[in-house]
């Protein structure tokens, strides 16, 4: 088999389990220590956000308390709690930007930041990473 | 090592269109392979050395010093990381025979090599595919030159032995993010002997072997991992002039502590079983620790 077939194979298999269901249990949630913890690290997360260099211009129109409400209800439902984000969807909201995936992993890093000062767990930093990292695919948009 | 150099030179100088920075994430470019090449210790990996991510570029240096009961070996070598997809790499090792050899009027002899290594990312990415089992993939080289001093005349006529030789390989690596543990399954092809200090083929055997080498690391915090690999090895000198076994080989093994204070900076530590080495001169199985230090930019 060529190897760009196999490629095309490969990546159309990652992409069906891509958006995948929600996890099966809520170690994470409870882990992070439910809605409200999950709420205490993205209030340490957004401000670092828009004052880090590196990712500030891509949140320089967002509205602080918005942003922070939608990121706490979509690391709660990724993490398994009892949440729906409602927001638009990560593919539309970022389309229009020019992230790369050093931009991705910046945001990454700052988020570690965020969960060290929260004092999250390294395990369930990582069981949160896990969930989140695939959304790579819809946010990073210059390869 | 002018060629290898020339390589290193013209992957640097096309690197100015790209900036210059560390956009991977800590520790995922791994350490340097004792072949200069990017993984773990003693096999390589299929991530790009350096922290330069997509529309980067990034470079690596290290020593490496393993010393076992009866043998030491210094490597050192740099490699550069263009865009998270190529790697070019040397690397210089100098195996200390110390007093083993005298038997063979060859007391102090030092076997060194020169080994110029070239990695692409085919498919994948070790890190951010959390959600599936695809792992990242990459197929490289090592095209090695062996320097035998005064073994030489017997290494390459008696005994059979080519000085240079080609590794071919293909490297799987899976972060299982979740987990914290990343797992790495290498194929290599390879005529090599004791990973080329003692040339490539013999008289009974001369060609290719494909050889799997395997690693599992477990990640302890973002800058603490500790694992084990395992390297197996062909033995194309087992059957040789000197007498069955004289120089049976056998493959390598490690457990390692790898630490990452920073992106600058990395330190590895381990304990090495590298089995016999030329049993017939030296019957002791040689165990003992490595260390490795690798400086980033």
């Amino acid at each position: 088999m060529p190897r760009h077939a196999l490629v095309c194979l490969l990546l159309a298999s990652a992409a069906t389990v891509a958006n995948a269901a929600p996890p099966a249990n809520d170690n994470v949630y409870q882990a992070w220590g439910g809605k409200a913890g999950i709420r205490a690290v993205m209030e340490d997360f957004v401000p670092r956000l828009i004052a880090d260099p590196r990712t500030g211009p891509f949140f320089k129109n967002v509205n602080r308390e918005n942003l922070t409400t939608q990121l706490t209800e979509q690391l709660c439902q990724e993490a398994g709690g009892p949440c729906t984000y409602q927001g638009a969807p990560m593919k539309l909201v970022h389309q229009d930007l020019d992230i790369a995936r050093r931009d991705f992993n910046a945001l990454v890093e700052i988020l570690q930041q965020s969960m060290d000062a929260k004092a999250i767990p390294f395990a369930a930093q990582n069981g949160m990473l896990a969930r989140l990292a695939p959304m790579h695919r819809d946010i990073v948009t210059s390869n | 090592m002018r060629r290898s150099v020339l390589m290193l030179s013209v992957a640097l100088l096309s690197a100015p269109a790209l900036a210059q920075s560390n956009g991977k994430l800590l520790l995922t470019g791994g350490v340097s392979s004792i072949d200069g090449a990017a993984g773990g210790g003693l096999t390589p990996w299929a991530i790009t050395g350096s922290y330069a991510s997509t529309g980067e570029w990034g470079a690596t240096a290290f020593v490496t010093r393993a010393s076992t009961d009866n043998y030491g070996l210094l490597t050192y070598g740099a490699a550069v990381g263009i865009g998270d997809r190529v790697e070019v790499s040397l690397a210089k090792q100098d195996f200390n025979t110390q007093s083993n050899l005298a038997p063979l009027g060859l007391d102090g002899l030092h076997l060194k090599q020169d080994i110029v290594g070239v990695k692409l990312r085919v498919a994948g990415d070790a890190v951010l595919d959390s959600d599936t089992l695809m792992p990242q993939i990459a197929i490289g080289i090592e095209a090695k030159k062996t320097h035998a001093g005064n073994l030489g005349p017997t290494l390459f006529g008696p005994l059979g032995a080519k000085s240079s030789g080609t590794d071919a390989y293909i490297s799987a690596t899976k972060l299982f993010l979740a987990d914290g543990v990343l797992v790495n399954l290498t194929l290599r092809a390879t005529k090599a002997n004791q990973n080329g200090l003692l040339g490539f083929g013999g008289a009974q055997g001369k060609g290719y072997r494909v050889q799997p080498e395997f690693s599992v690391a477990k990640l302890l915090a973002r800058d603490l991992a500790f694992g084990f690999e395992f390297r197996a090895k062909p033995d194309n000198l087992n059957q040789s002039v000197l007498g069955s076994g004289a120089l049976k080989e056998d493959d390598w093994k490690d457990i390692f502590v790898a630490w990452a204070p920073s992106k600058h900076f990395s330190l590895t530590a381990a304990w090495v079983d590298l089995g016999s080495i030329a049993p017939a001169v030296q019957p002791k199985r040689q165990t003992g620790s490595y260390l490795s230090a690798q400086f980033a930019f």
